[in-house]
């Protein structure tokens, strides 16, 4: 059913199959508006923190087509694919079945050339995807809701630009690729099994060889050091890679990493400015205080905080959790 | 059908700019144009960098323009231009969000004739590119020299073919003018005034630094290879023809960044650099020395194996020093005031031209032309090795007996 409806959209955008969409044209818009039940929804050990949104994720596939396993990239997906995430605001996030407020629903499209992303942003009044509107320059959100504590928060919520999708999916090369799709991410209760057992996901290994998901929030997930690795893996190491974004920076903070330097320890700062804080080395061992890995991922101040975009407030848990991992690491810096 | 959309975007700018009473900012210029006025929100501007076309212009009036959020450019071969470095700015006082204030990730980028005022973080920063034209721009924090102020004001890093010419920096926290992790340089007749570091070559190749003017800074010029970089060991800079004079600021750089340890009043600095040739210029009227020459083995331990952490192949030669006096500051200034010191315990403590820590490798073979620092004809600027770390069995010298030799010239940049 879904496949004939894609095909229908594909028709009309006249480009012969290949080029699924537009993404300033009119069609996406109707593809944002796809109904999310008829997609493929998934779901992340550990999301990237994005100013206590709540995300829904789906994936749409051209029909008989799958994605690619890989064991640390994301999985490879086909030309025509579409993915499909969609933000929101609980109005009180002690009530997940309650009331919300969509904000944006982004979509990365695969074509020919490669992926290309666009944000359909929601009036505050409406949550109905035919009232999205493309906002190719971004946009900025005054939202409120009652916190997890009881507690009123505001935050004026972030639509990246179109050129920001880049800043963060350009993982490697300045190529746009996807960063939740990795088997790591995707491996969490029997998801990617079913994702495999479905054909969503091709070319797997055996079970036993994949690699572990980790949930950072849920301490049952994993030892601290597990749980905060993966924390910084979703949160920063799209960027911090050898091949990414922050590459002059000399930090790479990918799950694979076990270089002490690289990953911050007793590394100097490079070209932090006011980054720093004043603090000397990345991570200082058993000192988070003294680390300016803790003092960026709990500053609000724009050319301060880490990650630079996409967030406005401190993931007070997760950055709990980094100073956690950090206070029980042995040794100590020159 | 894509086309179409720009037309009609292009067509609906020009006629929501054409409300306006002030000329279109387009007007004179040859192939595609986007043409903003003053009164352009944050959202117009970004847009314009989105919709432009390859190869075309964005043209800002006269005025200054309020942006609330940082700008990026992911276009090739777009030039953005104002009518001037006084008469056009882009002012980020009121930035809050995006750490830049315009980030551009596009080859074949040409800025001119406007300023960019008060970001938050770095002024103007492309990353990855291969062509990058800067002309007559000007970056500046207006509040004057701040640690809150950004960190870099022209800021390539990792680029091939840069040129920045005829602009301004101002107020920078770290460097006003900061080439990083680039090759085929030429920075040439530009103004640096009240930034921690005037003009930063750094882990860059094919240099060439001219007829700038680099005064009240806490540093000049400064040549700097550091390690745990993507890009390593640079080599091959010139700096020649340049003014460097009373660069004598307070170090207001953040602390733990290595800039911070540049002691206030130095004039051009070389850290672990190789194949530079300083040559032509005037510096004079520093309170720390006129030229420093530093290895990385006083500043900090090295953990990186690729990394060559002392100063090689540099040349010295034909400069005009002068007025160098006072008491030098911070971690270096300690060193240089301890050594000489050690030379003149009664004193007088006057400071040198050119220092140099004195740091060999030991694993290289003493007088190996292509490891040698050579110093000549610079009129009677005088020297001193400050042996450091001073221990046992080490003195400083002045003696520039074993620095008389020369070296090939380093080849000039084109581009």
């Amino acid at each position: 059913m879904r496949h004939t409806l894609l095909l229908i959209l594909l028709a009309a955008c006249g480009d012969g199959g290949t080029e699924p969409c537009d993404p300033l044209g009119p069609m996406c818009k109707q593809l944002a508006s796809y109904p999310l039940g008829d997609a493929v929804p998934y779901a992340l050990s550990t999301p990237l923190f994005s100013d206590y949104t709540v995300k829904d994720r789906s994936i749409i596939l051209p029909a008989g087509e799958s994605l690619a396993w890989r064991d640390r990239d994301s999985f490879v997906a086909p030309v025509g694919t579409i993915v499909v995430k969609t933000f929101s605001y609980l109005a009180d996030r002690r009530d997940p079945a309650g009331a919300r407020r969509t904000l944006e629903t982004r979509l990365l499209i695969k074509q020919d050339a490669g992926w290309t992303g666009a944000s359909y942003v929601y009036p505050e009044a409406s949550n109905d995807p035919a009232d999205a509107e493309l906002a190719i320059a971004g946009a900025q959100l005054t939202t409120s809701w009652t916190h997890a504590d009881g507690s009123a928060k505001t935050n004026d919520y972030v639509v990246p630009n179109k050129n920001q999708c880049k800043e963060c999916h350009a993982e490697h090369d300045e190529v746009i690729d996807l960063l939740g799709p990795k088997a790591r991410h995707l491996n969490t209760g029997d998801q990617l099994a079913e994702l495999v057992d479905a054909g969503v996901v091709t070319g797997a290994p055996p079970r036993a060889q994949w690699p572990a998901g980790f949930a950072a929030y849920d301490p049952a997930s994993g030892t601290v050091e597990q749980r905060a690795r993966a924390w910084l893996d979703i949160n920063c190491s799209f960027c911090h890679n050898e091949r990414g974004v922050a590459r002059t920076s000399g930090l790479y903070l990918t799950a694979e990493n076990t270089d002490p330097l690289t990953l911050g320890i007793c590394k100097p700062p490079v070209a932090a400015g006011r980054g720093s804080g004043g603090r000397l080395y990345g991570i200082v061992p058993g000192q988070p205080e003294a680390s300016i890995m803790t003092f960026r991922i709990e500053s609000t101040e724009p050319d301060i905080r880490m990650p630079e975009l996409g967030r406005n407030l401190v993931d007070a848990e997760g950055a709990a959790l980094v100073r956690a991992w950090i206070g029980q690491l042995p040794g100590s810096c020159p | 059908m894509r086309m179409g959309m720009r037309a009609r975007f292009v067509i609906g700018f020009l006629l929501a700019t054409g409300c306006s009473s002030d000329p279109d900012p387009c007007e004179g210029i040859v192939g595609a144009c986007i043409g903003l006025t003053s009164g352009a929100s944050t959202t117009e501007v970004q847009t314009a960098l989105i919709e432009i076309e390859p190869g075309g212009t964005i043209a800002f009036g006269k005025g200054t323009f309020e942006m609330t959020g940082e700008l990026s450019l992911d276009v090739a071969g777009v030039t953005l231009v104002g009518e001037g470095m006084d008469a056009t700015i882009l002012s980020y006082k009121n930035q809050t969000n995006g750490a830049q204030g315009i980030l551009v990730t596009a080859d074949n980028f040409t800025a001119k004739d406007f300023a960019i005022e008060d970001t938050k973080g770095d002024a103007l920063k492309i990353l990855g590119t291969t062509g990058v034209t800067i002309q007559r721009v000007r970056v500046e924090w207006t509040g004057g020299p701040k640690e809150t102020n950004g960190a870099y004001g022209l800021y390539p890093v990792q680029c091939k073919k840069v040129l920045i010419e005829d602009s301004v920096a101002k107020a920078a926290s770290d460097a006003g003018v900061y080439v990083g992790q680039s090759d085929q340089i030429i920075v040439r007749r530009n103004r640096a005034e009240l930034n921690v570091a005037g003009i930063e070559i750094e882990n860059s190749t094919n240099a060439d630094v001219y007829e700038n003017t680099a005064t009240t800074n806490t540093g000049g010029i400064l040549v700097f290879n550091l390690p745990g970089l993507d890009v390593a060991n640079g080599a091959r800079t010139r700096v020649h023809d340049n003014e460097v004079f009373d660069n004598n600021t307070e170090n207001f750089a953040p602390a733990g960044n290595i800039v911070g340890k540049v002691p206030m009043g130095s004039g051009v600095v070389i850290l672990a650099a190789h194949e530079v040739e300083i040559f032509k210029n005037t510096i004079k009227d520093h309170k720390a020395f006129n030229v420093g020459m530093v290895s990385y083995v006083p500043v900090g331990t090295v953990n990186d194996p690729e990394y060559d952490q002392y100063p090689t192949a540099i040349h010295i030669h034909d400069n005009t020093m002068t007025g160098v006096s006072d008491m030098p500051t911070g971690e270096l200034g300690a060193l240089l005031i301890t050594a000489i010191g050690e030379l003149y315990p009664n004193g007088p403590f006057i400071t040198p031209d050119i220092a140099w820590d004195g740091v060999v490798d030991p694993a290289r073979t003493p007088g190996n032309p292509a490891e040698k620092i050579c110093i000549h004809d610079n009129g009677d600027a005088n020297f001193i090795n400050l042996a450091w770390p001073l221990s046992e069995g080490t003195l400083p010298s002045e003696s520039l007996a074993p620095h008389a030799c020369t070296l090939p010239p380093v080849p000039a940049v084109t581009l």
